[in-house]
């Protein structure tokens, strides 16, 4: 045993906050921005350049496609420090695309994507749900069918931030109909920005932002986009790879909600007494705390397995059921706690710390959601971590 | 970084593990619920043969001279096997106790015989009262002359009924924190005791102390500091607790998963309806956290860093988590899990004298709360 992680890479802690504090064009502590949202994402993606010429994005990255090779528990030190400044830094690009082309992309590919990549200049979504397939993704019906040098595409990719600035979408396309379902799928990358037959429409979500829904209508995309073998796209996808996935920017963004609220209780009352007094609001508070502190070794260990060159499975999806639920009864708890404030939209003169925790509630709904459903992360927990029998 | 067992203690546990498996099956410890004193002189032998007795004492005194993360693993495996008897009571609150506040010659005295497996020794800390804090120490302490008299009552004592010696806690002074530590003979006159039933059947006794004699020498530690032991013994017995938890934790998982494998119903196992699935996943979440937050502050501990924080959050953490890993433990079995028969309620019954031992979690968020700035 050896939890000595405030000691890793102190140095290098203090250099990421002077560097946000001083460049971030934002104010962190007042403002939550949504990088999958089209209001948020120019900012955000300017910032992360500066951001990818310290060769931070992609230190985790080998140096022969400009990484550093750093360590993981480096990049979960970054990860975490940005995350508490609510800068989510490493987005689809430099945690997946990137590792997936290093493993499976031909060389032109990798010439053509990597150094963008770790330059921010490319914005990324993720083209995997599709409206009849959420949960059961290998369902999945964009169709590709070959066409001479091209495949052509025909379907429906939704929840992604097509419609926030994105230039290229990584999708799960069908090129095999007749295959078994995980056996007809391929991966590939497909350009957005001016591309005839794709139709991207906004759906309002229930908090402040929205989500992409891009139809294809016969859309050409050229083979040479096709990453991995042809049918094999599911387990290009699905390959467990050596990207920095502790999840611990959960943690640290709720660390500062903690922060916010322990304020916000010192300095209003309820019926006439200091919310900071009351022994409930203690109570529940201090138990949220125990709860983020609990996700966060969760997540050091995910990256401390990581660096030991073990796969994190089970233990990945504990993190992420507990983290995502955790943080979502935080900003409930938020909510709560601030009565008949904490129902004020953002934009309310009246709505306390600018109705973030109200929003970020809202939000939170997501992280159960998205990525695997806390629903299939407690299979694969059971199935794979418990070796439970598949129904 | 490292938040695993590193080689040596992934030894202990191995080596516990083959012990315990052996010396203490179920069996033992269902004859030990029964039994008058509630373990066997034989395997209290084994145990000091082992030098487990001995694992954290200096070397210098007969010990092995390992550190409090070391026992903490120990004290895992013992929660996993449900090992009965004073261990507990001898190596972490009376032998940790004499290790922090004694004097050369207490030490001299008390930890080598602690280690040979010579003496059993307890913590006389809580009263009627059932406080965990220093308002809560009534029974005096009077000196006169080269001896101090003691009257009072201490209640759930662990195994004081088989005790040699008490670190009694005791009030010396009449402002809050005027505490002091005495080690007083269990057998001493003036000191009546009366076991008391519990739900886990271990042996916890009231104990009433009236005009106890004993020479100054018994002082452990100065006169009106014994308290400042008294907080770290707590928050060792505190971790010490949460380490059996987390064994026993992993335990009951197991025998779930194990039995959601082979129960069928509907023609096919329990183990396959998602229902049943996600009670697993659910108690796996809930043990892995248990590990890491209860290792976070062990590690501190040993390491001699600020630990209220960690050790707070940790009992806070893992009396909650072991209870309801126990609640799904047997909600998965069903009703055989709930007959006496079944070890399920062997666990539970322990997850809930442990959860309240040493501060529940209500007390401990109280700590946290203030240490978070509220």
């Amino acid at each position: 045993m050896d939890f000595k992680f405030e000691g890793i890479d102190e140095d290098f802690r203090s250099e990421i906050k002077d560097f946000v504090e001083k460049e971030l064009p934002w104010n962190w502590r007042e403002q939550d921005l949504d990088p999958e949202d089209e209001k948020d994402s120019v900012l955000v993606r300017n910032f992360k350049r500066k951001l990818g010429d310290q060769g931070w994005l992609t230190m985790a990255w080998p140096k022969e496609y400009g990484g550093q090779a750093a360590s993981h528990m480096r990049q979960v030190v970054f990860n975490e420090e940005m995350a508490y400044r609510g800068i989510s830094a490493g987005d689809a690009g430099i945690r997946m695309v990137g590792p997936i082309l290093m493993l499976y992309g031909t060389d032109e590919q990798k010439e053509q994507f990597l150094p963008k990549i770790a330059s921010a200049e490319i914005n990324w979504s993720q083209g995997y749900s599709e409206p009849d397939s959420g949960s059961d993704l290998a369902s999945l019906q964009t169709r590709a069918v070959e066409d001479g040098d091209d495949f052509v595409v025909s379907g429906s990719k939704i929840w992604n931030s097509a419609h926030a600035d994105s230039d290229w979408m990584f999708m799960l396309v069908r090129t095999e109909p007749d295959a078994p379902k995980h056996r007809g799928i391929s991966f590939v990358l497909t350009e957005l920005e001016g591309q005839e037959g794709v139709t991207i429409e906004k759906i309002p979500m229930m908090w402040d932002a929205y989500r992409g829904l891009v139809t294809f209508d016969n859309v050409r995309v050229p083979k040479k986009n096709l990453v991995g073998e042809q049918n094999r796209g599911w387990y290009v996808g699905a390959a467990l790879l050596d990207f920095e996935r502790s999840g611990v920017d959960r943690p640290a963004r709720a660390k500062r909600v903690l922060e916010d609220l322990v304020e916000f209780c010192k300095e209003n009352k309820k019926n006439g007494r200091l919310l900071a007094d009351d022994p409930v609001i203690r109570n529940q508070l201090a138990e949220l705390a125990v709860q983020v502190e609990t996700t966060r070794l969760m997540c050091y260990n995910v990256a401390w397995m990581q660096s030991q060159d073990l796969i994190p499975n089970k233990e990945a999806s504990i993190t992420k059921v507990y983290g995502t639920e955790t943080v979502n009864r935080l900003y409930g708890l938020g909510v709560k706690i601030m009565g008949l404030y904490g129902q004020l939209d953002p934009d309310s003169k009246w709505a306390p710390l600018k109705g973030r925790i109200e929003n970020a509630w809202l939000r939170s709904f997501g992280g159960m959601v998205a990525a695997g459903t806390s629903e299939i992360q407690r299979n694969v927990i059971a199935q794979r971590g418990l070796e439970l029998p598949r129904g | 970084m490292d938040l695993g067992l590193n080689e040596a203690q992934q030894m202990l546990k191995t080596s516990a593990q083959d012990f315990l498996s052996a010396e203490c099956p179920d069996t033992y410890v269902r004859e030990m619920e029964e039994d008058e004193r509630g373990y066997t002189p034989e395997l209290w032998t084994k145990i000091a043969e082992q030098g487990w007795l001995g694992l954290i004492i200096p070397e210098q005194y007969g010990g092995v001279e390992l550190e409090f993360q070391d026992l903490v693993v120990l004290l895992e495996e013992m929660g996993r096997y449900m090992l009965p008897g004073p261990f507990f009571s001898t190596v972490v609150l009376g032998g940790m106790s004499i290790m922090d506040a004694g004097n050369e010659e207490q030490k001299q005295e008390y930890l080598p015989r602690i280690a040979e497996g010579q003496i059993i020794m307890t913590l006389a800390l809580t009263e009627p009262s059932a406080r965990w804090d220093a308002p809560g120490v009534e029974l005096t302490a009077t000196a006169n002359g080269d001896s101090y008299t003691l009257n009072g009552t201490k209640l759930f004592v662990q195994n004081a009924h088989v005790s040699d010696y008490m670190v009694v806690v005791a009030r010396t002074g009449s402002s809050e924190k005027d505490i002091s530590l005495f080690v007083v003979p269990t057998q001493s006159d003036g000191i009546n005791q009366t076991l008391l039933k519990t739900i886990a059947s271990d042996r916890q006794s009231e104990v009433v102390f009236s005009d106890v004699q004993v020479p100054s020498s018994a002082l452990l530690g100065v006169e009106n500091k014994g308290w400042e032991t008294i907080q770290k013994v707590m928050q060792w017995g505190a971790i010490g607790k949460c380490a059996e938890m987390s064994g026993g934790g992993q335990q009951v998982l197991d025998m779930t998963v194990d039995y959601a494998k082979q129960r069928t119903q509907f023609g096919r196992p329990i183990g396959s309806f998602q229902a049943i699935q996600h009670h697993c996943a659910n108690m796996a979440t809930d043990v892995e956290g248990s590990k890491f937050i209860t290792y976070q502050a062990a590690w501190r501990l040993s390491e001699g860093l600020p630990a209220d924080r960690e050790v707070a959050m940790a009992k806070a953490w893992v009396s909650d988590a072991y209870r309801r890993v126990c609640a799904l433990g047997h909600q998965s079995h069903g009703a055989i899990g709930f007959t006496k028969e079944h070890n399920m309620q062997l666990y539970s019954r322990r997850a809930k004298a442990s959860e309240i031992m040493f501060g529940d979690t209500d007390f401990h968020l109280e700590n946290v709360a203030n240490i978070i700035g509220l």
